[in-house]
């Protein structure tokens, strides 16, 4: 085998690595960005140098990783390393997303009947807010964010945001299929197709935000209506901007050769981080466009 | 690009890396668990400083040594500082010192996330620790950051935000680093019911870990978009409801006050047997209760809010699943017992460290049953007796069961025993005035004193004054942890080529003492696998 395993181990163990000291001080200075920007001491520009930073972290981080695999340092129990630690890290993400959906949960279940009066909070409703109804979608009693806005109509982008992503999903799954088989011009065609996808899913997103923000009067900060669908959809659409990205990535990767028939970890961990986003997307479609 | 062959070849048995690269680009999981655990310490001092300052306010009715919002800002920040930057790292570091040697595995699965998720830590506290100089003060509502007292900050506030933001991730990344060793890097040989208890409940502590700290991000990124970017989450006016941040936040929490034990339970469950001289009691029943256990923390997290208004069918079901925790830990406890029943005790400071967290861990977990009671919580909610229960289960719990570990550890990893005698004197002052400091807080609480406070009736007083002395004498004697250590390993008398306890049993004491650098470059053999798996 190759000089990594020199020392007789059966597990590669890299040594010396400048590249998480780099991520540290990176995301360091992505939060003391943020810090700086939200308090007002500086511009919007000190958010720039913290994303720079993790950009040039993760292109050489990457690069020494998939270097070592070209080398061949990576064999079956290195690769089931990181078959594994990329599920427990999309198992990490949706629970991050659960958070979300537990709090749309929360406020249409219990928050808003209550402040509708329902049950034994009749009180809160005669005492605090006598005039509320209880309704979805609501900006609250007290109509934070302005008296009228609209609501986002399911059938329109949304729905072909639908078919887009569940589309995407069939093409990942047939380049996958094309690179097993060996069929290198079907999986570059369709790989390709599916980060295009991805990329119109995330126009077609801005461009919906865009309407929302002109000429519905629904924004962020249009009460719990605006702040859970924005959120919801908004890290849904960063995480498909990120996976747009990885899936282009390893597109440019297949161009240069890399991958074999059985042996494509990388492939296969942007293809599940696909599904995942496409999975997200389907519960987003009915909790919050369609019910 | 780099070239894995060029750092490879530095690979060798014996050459270390040498200077400061050995620390800050290191991917050897014995030099980041020494990181970590220096880097626990550390924070352990800063967090117990807080506390001092904390029980010499409290000395005596009417003391004025802080304004109240910076007294307030000391009890927030001792909550955050000992959890997440004490009692969690020094798990992680026990983590990755033993979890490989006690698998045979060479080393952690992912070494360079390793290094990153301790890397983040330093960065993470220094953001934490210097929001306390920024206009305004830190953050002083209280470590569970309740809205809308929480946003009441200046910049302090998203720095507590973002800090908790790069903890997070440390931890998710630490966790999944553990899973992935466990689940991987296992010796051929060693299945799931003969790994040693240590690294099952830190399998376990990891499940929890990378489900509820993504929980928790989202908690407190609603909290930042509420303040900044006028989100109404956390407000009733635009339809939302503070009362959500609790339900989020212990769904969190719950869970969390597991990862900062469940890793305790393990610690107790190696070291009882080998000063007992006999095999753990029941070691499956060990393995299930602590799954147990951490099962029913993700649907016990309502009785911490049993006095904010939750409907009642919420609070019988909240009281009846958090009752239900005590039968695992009575399981544990029960063997813990069993194990010792006619072993051949002798008493070694991490024996004692096991058997005073038995007892006083014990007595915590009393205390939490009856705060279980919904009745009778709604006579202790809020009160000193909720912050007796709680250090009850963490200092002589988990902190304990982290000075036994250490204590049970250090020759393996220094090659040098420590001072025995200074270590007995560490132990019983510890376990004498723990006591007198947490006991009384019982008693104040049930009298009515509630807690985060800077001052109060003069009533409470005389066990405030017992309190407070045992925690300055308690404080003071932690200086003799970092000095025995400090003595052991520039002058301990070495242990030799065998383990130092007897009766231990284990793959760790299957390589020689200290371990070398690179252990377990081969997985042990089937005859070391077996010798090493006696429990």
């Amino acid at each position: 085998m190759t000089d990594a395993h020199a020392d007789g181990s059966n597990y590669y163990v890299p040594h010396g690595s400048p590249w998480p000291i780099v991520a540290a001080v990176s995301l360091f200075v992505l939060m003391v960005g943020a810090v700086l920007y939200l308090d007002g001491a500086a511009g919007a520009w000190v958010l720039l140098p913290g994303p720079v930073l993790l950009a040039f972290m993760f292109a050489g981080w990457f690069s020494t990783v998939i270097g070592e695999n070209q080398h061949g340092v990576f064999r079956f129990r290195e690769d089931r390393s990181f078959r594994l630690s990329m599920m427990w890290f999309i198992f990490s993400e949706v629970m991050f997303f659960a958070a979300f959906f537990g709090a749309l949960f929360y406020v249409r279940m219990f928050a808003i009947p209550w402040l509708g009066g329902e049950g034994v909070k009749a009180l809160t409703n005669l005492l605090l807010w006598p005039h509320y109804e209880a309704a979805w979608p609501t900006n609250g009693p007290a109509h934070v964010g302005g008296e009228h806005f609209g609501v986002m109509n399911p059938m329109g982008i949304p729905a072909l945001n639908t078919l887009i992503l569940l589309t995407s999903g069939l093409t990942v799954t047939i380049a996958h299929h094309a690179l097993r088989a060996g069929k290198r011009r079907t999986l570059t065609v369709f790989l390709a197709l599916t980060f295009i996808l991805g990329f119109t899913f995330v126009g077609m997103q801005i461009h919906e935000y865009g309407e929302a923000y002109t000429h519905l009067n629904l924004r962020l900060t249009t009460g719990i209506y605006g702040s859970t669908f924005f959120m919801l959809t908004g890290f849904h659409g960063l995480h498909v901007t990120i996976g747009a990205i990885m899936l282009l990535v390893i597109w440019l990767r297949v161009l240069r050769g890399h991958f074999t028939p059985d042996k494509h970890f990388a492939f296969e961990a942007v293809a599940w981080y696909w599904h995942f986003v496409d999975v997200v997307w389907l519960c987003l479609y009915i909790f919050v466009y369609w019910l | 690009m780099a070239e894995p062959h060029d750092t490879a070849a530095h690979a060798d048995h014996d050459h270390k890396p040498h200077g400061w690269r050995r620390w800050v680009f290191a991917t050897n999981h014995k030099d980041i668990g020494t990181m970590y655990l220096i880097a626990a310490g550390t924070m352990f001092l800063i967090g117990g400083l807080a506390a001092m300052a904390i029980r010499a306010q409290l000395f005596k009715s009417g003391m004025k040594l802080f304004d109240p919002s910076v007294f307030n800002s000391l009890t927030t920040m001792h909550g955050l500082i000992m959890i997440f930057g004490a009692i969690m790292p020094a798990w992680v570091g026990l983590a990755n010192w033993m979890i490989p040697l006690q698998i045979g595995a060479p080393d952690m699965a992912l070494p360079r996330l390793n290094n990153l998720s301790f890397w983040i830590l330093p960065f993470a506290f220094s953001l934490m620790i210097a929001s306390f100089f920024v206009p305004g003060g830190a953050v002083a509502g209280g470590w569970t950051m309740y809205p809308p007292l929480m946003q009441q900050f200046g910049a302090a506030f998203p720095m507590l935000i973002f800090a908790i933001h790069l903890m997070g991730i440390s931890s998710i990344l630490g966790a999944i680093n553990v899973i992935v060793t466990i689940m991987n890097l296992r010796a051929p040989g060693m299945n799931l019911l003969r790994m040693p208890l240590f690294v099952w409940t830190w399998l376990i502590t990891a499940y929890l870990l990378i489900a509820v700290m993504p929980v928790l991000a989202g908690a407190v990124t609603m909290q930042l978009t509420d303040h900044f970017f006028g989100t109404s989450f956390f407000n009733a006016g635009g339809g939302g409801d503070p009362v959500l941040f609790l339900h989020v936040f212990w769904f969190f929490g719950h869970p969390e006050v597991y990862i900062l034990i469940l890793p305790a339970f393990g610690i107790v469950s190696e070291i009882i047997p080998t000063f007992s001289r006999k095999p753990l009691f029941g070691y499956e029943a060990m393995v299930y209760a602590t799954a147990s256990i951490a099962f029913l923390s993700f649907i016990v997290w309502g009785h911490h809010m049993f006095t904010v208004g939750l409907p009642v069918a919420a609070q019988l079901f909240f009281m009846l699943s958090t009752m239900l925790i005590a039968v695992p830990t009575g399981v544990k406890v029960f063997n813990w017992v069993a194990t010792m029943w006619r072993g051949s005790l002798s008493f070694e400071p991490p024996m004692l460290f096991a058997i005073a967290f038995l007892f006083l861990f014990s007595i915590g977990g009393f205390s939490g049953l009856m705060l279980a009671l919904v009745p009778s919580d709604y006579q202790y909610h809020g009160t000193y007796f909720v912050v007796a229960h709680f250090h009850y289960v963490l200092v002589p719990g988990a902190v304990f069961a982290i000075f036994g570990g250490v204590y049970y550890w250090l020759p393996k990893w220094s090659g040098r025993m420590y001072d025995m005698r200074l270590a007995k004197w560490h132990f019983w002052l510890s376990v004498i005035f723990v006591n007198v400091l947490f006991f009384p807080q019982h008693f104040l609480g049930l009298a009515g004193m509630p807690r985060r406070i800077p001052d109060y009736a003069p009533q409470f007083t005389d066990w405030n004054m017992v309190s407070s002395i045992g925690g300055f004498i308690f404080g003071a004697s932690q200086v003799l942890f970092p000095y025995i250590i400090w003595k052991c390993v520039r002058s301990g008398k070495p242990v030799g080529a065998n383990s130092p306890w007897e009766g231990a049993r284990g793959l760790e004491w299957e390589l020689p003492s200290p371990a070398p650098y690179h252990s377990w470059t081969t997985p042990p053999s089937a005859a070391v696998l077996a010798r090493g798996a006696e429990h």
